[in-house]
């Protein structure tokens, strides 16, 4: 007789899961390296429409939207990481304070708003002060919406390394801020990398907000593919597709075995987490 | 600068304590200048005459919520009546995230008692397997998903092949279409809490269950399923809720008749078709819908806890 933890079809349901959650992807990267023009033949194996990517003739209109994917992600995961630190400094290492409770629902709130709303919201803010929609404003929307991913992983770190370290070394006449620089921030490292890492993602993942926020003539990747896609699944999408998802998994497993080598690092002594 | 009085009052102060302000005033400021006022001022709006070519004329009037509610004949010269279009929009998006939660239920539980019954080594894997897809841009996710099921795509050419189907089966623009994306979109959501919850859960409930003759499916319902509830409705949560406002999938996989309340809402701001006031009217009952949903879900945390 098998075990408790056993259940009959449990095993089978999870490889359907896994093959829902991947089929649809991994037929995409296939396609993307077909040979035929038609998305629906397969003309052999070919690089034509990575070539078509980065020298056909919307590659000028695609290169413009990733590079201004790129830089609003950089800077406002950099912005948002920045900031989420020093609230988790704030909120797990000065005690109990008036007003922690409304910062971490502050905090969280992005989580909390429905995304299309937050979309509404945002373009009627910067309507009515008269801020032109391009690149400020969703830089402005997207170092927003960052911060509660960015401050995840760093509060969680922040929660596993004990403040005797800084302690020992106030004690040994470390300056506030030499405790933080030489002794915490090292620490925790981990935990900043992969609050950036995710903010990086989420801010490249962003359609909704961008798209109601970009303004006329503005474009990042997500919503240049989706003008694309409008008028139909084009091989030269699947090839993009399939670059943005090896960027995304790049990214995860990077932050996922930083995590893990963070874990086994003792951050605190005698103490598992 | 270290002393005896400088000895920091509790273990979990290491000097922060006067830094508070500074610190936590930038995430004030901007989660507050482009979160909350903006939010603040979409509920203003939703009371402010609509302008022709989008925008607004700043004179108070109901006139977007009565446009949801209340209809009055095509002319405006019949007694008030309740408008339906608007409410069934609202009713058809609340059962299709209905339905895509209870999908990514069925599948999620099952995925997340296996996960946390593994090995402690292999079950990180296998939270990372089922994390990833999660991560990958949920437009690209989006269009793979309308690829792979399309009346002449690789789903309908392979089960055509081996001759299961005469004839394509039309799946895009369905409301099963629908539903299937929004469970591939958010079904890591459910697997997690899920997982967290099973992963706590005891053992020894199970085998004491088992000794006293309680057969597997009757241990899963009368004890497993209870103790780990709370799990299950947070999963429950984190894909209702997204599900309820998405517009991706619906826009993509749906047609005209599975129009959901993300698109209602896109539509009043495109172009000189739109009507601000009214789509901040349709976002604010959105929210308002989420924020019930949300509070019921922590009124009922708190007195679990309490129980």
């Amino acid at each position: 007789m098998k075990g408790v933890r056993y259940y009959p079809g449990f095993l089978p349901l999870t490889i359907l899961c896994l093959v829902v959650l991947y089929a649809p992807l991994a037929v995409v990267a296939v396609y993307s390296f077909n040979g035929s023009a038609s998305i629906t033949e397969w003309g052999g194996f070919s690089l034509r429409w990575y070539t078509d990517v980065f020298t056909g003739p919307e590659a000028v209109r695609f290169g413009q939207a990733a590079w201004n994917s790129l830089t609003i992600a950089l800077i406002a995961a950099t912005t948002a990481t920045v900031i989420a630190t020093a609230a988790a400094l704030a909120m797990l290492r000065a005690g109990p304070f008036r007003g922690r409770q409304a910062s971490f629902a502050l905090i969280n709130l992005p989580l909390m708003v429905p995304e299309i709303v937050i979309a509404v919201a945002t373009l009627i803010f910067f309507s009515t002060i008269g801020l032109t929609t391009g690149y400020l404003t969703i830089l402005l929307a997207h170092i927003t919406f960052c911060i509660p991913f960015a401050y995840l992983p760093i509060a969680a770190r922040l929660e596993g390394v004990e403040g005797t370290y800084e302690q020992a070394a106030r004690d040994l006449y470390a300056t506030r801020a030499q405790a933080f620089r030489l002794i915490l921030l090292p620490l925790l490292m981990p935990g900043v990398i992969s609050g950036w890492l995710l903010a990086f993602i989420i801010s490249l993942d962003d359609f909704i907000i961008t798209n109601f926020v970009k303004g006329a003539g503005m474009e990042t990747l997500p919503t240049a593919i989706f003008g694309s896609v409008k008028q139909g699944i084009k091989p030269n999408i699947m090839a993009i597709s399939t670059l943005m998802l090896l960027v995304s998994v790049l990214f995860v497993t990077a932050a996922y075995l930083i995590n893990r080598k963070g874990r086994q690092a003792p951050a605190t002594p005698g103490k598992t987490t | 600068m270290a002393g005896p009085g400088n000895i920091p009052p509790s273990a979990s102060d290491t000097g922060y304590r006067s830094l508070i302000g500074p610190l936590l005033l930038p995430t004030w400021a901007v989660i507050g200048i482009f979160m909350v006022l903006p939010v603040l001022l979409m509920a203003v709006y939703s009371f402010l005459t609509k302008e022709f070519r989008g925008g607004v004329i700043w004179d108070f009037t109901l006139a977007a919520y009565d446009q949801f509610f209340v209809t009055r004949g095509l002319f405006g010269d019949e007694p008030a009546q309740i408008e339906w279009t608007y409410i069934n929009i609202f009713w058809r998006s609340i059962w299709q995230a209905g339905l895509a939660t209870i999908l990514c239920l069925l599948i999620g539980f099952p995925t997340a008692w296996f996960i946390a019954t593994r090995p402690a080594q292999t079950r990180g894997l296998w939270l990372f397997l089922i994390t990833i897809p999660y991560w990958v841009n949920l437009l690209i996710r989006t269009v793979s998903l309308k690829f792979l099921i399309r009346d002449n795509g690789p789903l309908n050419e392979s089960l055509m092949a081996i001759g299961l189907i005469d004839g394509p089966l039309p799946l895009v623009n369905t409301n099963l279409a629908v539903q299937l994306g929004l469970f591939y979109s958010y079904l890591p959501f459910m697997v997690l809490p899920i997982y967290a919850a099973v992963e706590r859960y005891n053992f020894a409930l199970s085998e004491a269950a088992a000794d006293l003759y309680a057969s597997r499916w009757a241990t899963l319902r009368e004890i497993v399923l209870p103790v780990v509830k709370p799990g299950i409705i947070a999963g429950c949560i984190l894909v209702f809720v997204p599900s309820l406002g998405a517009f991706l999938a619906p826009d993509l996989l749906g047609g005209a008749k599975t129009f959901m309340i993300g698109s209602l809402i896109d539509e009043q701001f495109k172009g000189s078709q739109g009507d601000w006031p009214f789509g901040a009217a349709v976002a604010m009952i959105l929210m308002t819908l989420v924020l019930i949903v949300l509070l019921l879900y922590a009124r009922a945390q708190t007195r679990g806890a309490t129980r």
